[in-house]
């Protein structure tokens, strides 16, 4: 693909992530400071968020984002190291396939946790 | 002045490609009345104390762009810096760091330049005819000069490759100064190469590996501040993703001014010579 | 001619991307959003399986989310709080200025020259406040507010 369109998905993804990341990280990690939770990662707690479209939808897109920009960051890292045409043409194959296959089961695990039966809340 | 001047201790890389395996640096004394430059330093050291250090120069007014050194921790012009507004005792000189060595302070631009070639720096026309047999000048207006002038100021001296830290790992990226001219020539209103340069510069090697560390904007001494370019540059790139930019239409030929007389006592333009 | 003599190589290499001479803050906020930006993708990649804890049910979701709950763990996971609100804080004033904003526009160079890099800095200098403050917020929320 044509290094511009790369380069472009990396800006708009470092924006969507901006937006559910930090969301996810107010979620997180500012919890007690706006008193949202008791335990955040209490298994309840997580479940309970899990099970909601929203968050499961979120997730997946946050994945799907965060994967993109991360791998295409690094490629760019990789790339100023002044490797062989063989070496940038495997890294290239390398983080394709490798962000494809962490996207899969990432998104496997949102779309099973959201419709697991025996929640034991 | 009857006072003899202050002396400053000048410390210089030294390397002889077929003697020594790697440079050193060796100390000269040198006297630093008011006004030295670090250029005058060094032509001093070598009329009275080393005859075989090297390095080049050929302006020593900051035009040339051929003495850009590595001194007191910057890349700057040894012709256009000053001993004493450098600060500190000494002064420690040597060759711009990202390129191969020569020779002592001698920095091998080779395939610096051939990068700034590979970015078409000329304007690009679809009318050929017209750039070969030209039958007046193109237009430009003042503002749009304003758009690319500082760009056109680069003198080629190749400080902020040395200051790039991509250039630092990457042999194959453009490097600031010809992206910079690619912008030059890009934005200048009477350009219609903006999808043929661009085809050189948006690659995995052109401009989206600089991040704006800013570095050569820091040193750059004719202020053409080449970080600037090449983020309007992608700017250019981003808008034309979002459809934003029309194809441009380089700026037409002049017509032949007419009813116009010069001024008394201004001499006729030479006759064309081929 | 003589075959030409050997020049000495001196690219600076990964030194060179710390920093290596007398440059501006910018220089050093690249390296640092370079550095957190692989730290969080590391830390990304291994949170996608440990979060895939979940399928297992209550039972393997309590052992992995236990087997982090001693200190390093929590220091480790505060770094990566810092890590991101800088690149994130960092990363806007990268796209904006990526993207040829907040630099106005170019001018004649007129010395003492004024370059954007100088232009867009108070941008920096805000982005280095407000991530302390986010720094200093999480910083309590991790280690005061909410521990037993
Ligand atoms: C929070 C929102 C984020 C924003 C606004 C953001 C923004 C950016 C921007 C604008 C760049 C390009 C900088 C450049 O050209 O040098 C970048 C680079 C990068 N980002 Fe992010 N980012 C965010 C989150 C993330 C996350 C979650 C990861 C990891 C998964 C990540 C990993 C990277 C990496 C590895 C680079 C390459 C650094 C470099 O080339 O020096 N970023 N980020
Ligand atoms: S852009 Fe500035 S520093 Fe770079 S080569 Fe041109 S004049 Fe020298
Ligand atoms: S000698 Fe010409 S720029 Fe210094």
């Amino acid at each position: 693909m044509r290094e511009s369109t790369l380069w472009f998905w990396h800006i708009i993804a470092g924006a969507v992530i901006l937006v559910l990341l930090g969301l996810h990280m107010t979620v997180m990690h500012l919890d007690d400071i706006i008193g949202l939770y008791a335990d955040t990662t209490a298994w309840e707690t997580v479940i309970a968020r899990s099970q909601q479209g929203f968050f499961m939808v979120t997730y997946i897109l946050l994945l799907g984002a965060a994967l993109y920009h991360g791998l295409y960051g690094f490629r760019s890292i990789l790339f100023e190291l002044s490797l062989g045409k063989g070496c940038q043409k495997a890294i290239n194959w390398l983080f394709l396939i490798g962000g494809l296959l962490l996207f899969i089961y990432g998104a496997y695990v949102a779309i099973a946790v959201y419709s697991m039966k025996e929640v034991v809340l | 002045m009857s006072d003899a001047p202050k002396k400053v201790i000048f410390e210089v890389l030294r390397y002889n490609p077929g003697v020594d395996a790697r440079p050193r640096m060796q100390s000269y004394e040198v006297p630093a009345p008011k006004g030295l430059t670090v250029l005058d330093g060094l032509l001093w050291i070598k009329e009275n104390l080393d005859p075989t250090l090297s390095w080049r120069s050929s302006c020593r007014m900051g035009v040339c762009g051929s003495c850009a050194m590595f001194i007191n921790g910057k890349p700057r012009l040894a012709c256009a810096n000053q001993v004493a507004h450098l600060g500190g005792g000494k002064v420690v000189v040597k060759p711009l760091p990202n390129y191969d060595i020569i020779r002592d302070l001698v920095p091998d631009l080779e395939p610096f330049f051939a990068k700034h070639a590979a970015i078409k720096p000329f304007l690009i026309r679809k009318n050929v005819e017209e750039l070969e047999n030209p039958s007046g000048e193109f237009f430009q207006s003042r503002e749009e000069l304003i758009n690319y002038i500082q760009f056109a100021y680069c003198i080629k001296c190749g400080a902020c490759l040395a200051a790039c830290p991509t250039v630092a790992t990457d042999a194959s990226f453009l490097g600031p100064q010809a992206l910079a001219q690619a912008w030059r020539y890009t934005s200048d209103s009477r350009d219609e190469g903006a999808a043929e340069r661009g085809k050189e510069v948006f690659t995995a090697h052109g401009a989206f590996r600089c991040h704006f560390a800013g570095a050569c904007s820091d040193v750059c001494p004719k202020g053409v501040d080449p970080a600037f370019a090449i983020q309007l540059m992608k700017q250019f790139m981003f808008r034309e993703k979002l459809g934003g930019c029309k194809e441009k239409h380089g700026t037409e030929v002049a017509p032949p001014v007419e009813n116009w007389t010069p001024r008394e006592g201004i001499p006729k333009p030479p006759d064309h010579s081929v | 001619m003589a075959e030409t003599a050997k020049h000495y190589k001196n690219r600076l290499g990964l030194w060179g991307w710390l920093g290596g001479g007398r440059y501006g803050l910018e220089r050093y906020a690249y390296a640092l959003h370079r550095i957190t930006g692989m730290g969080i993708l590391l830390y990304f990649v291994l949170h996608i399986f440990v979060t895939g804890s979940r399928l297992g049910g209550r039972e393997s979701w309590t052992k992995w989310m236990g087997g982090f709950e001693s200190g390093i763990f929590e220091v480790g996971e505060y770094l990566v709080f810092i890590a991101v609100a800088y690149h994130a804080l960092n990363g806007i004033r990268l796209a904006l200025t990526e993207l040829g904003l907040l630099m106005g526009k170019p001018t004649r160079p007129l010395f003492p020259y004024r370059s954007a890099v100088l232009k867009q800095r108070p941008v920096l200098i805000l982005v280095m406040v407000l991530a302390a403050v986010l720094i200093i917020a999480g910083g309590l929320d991790f280690f005061l507010l909410g521990a037993e």
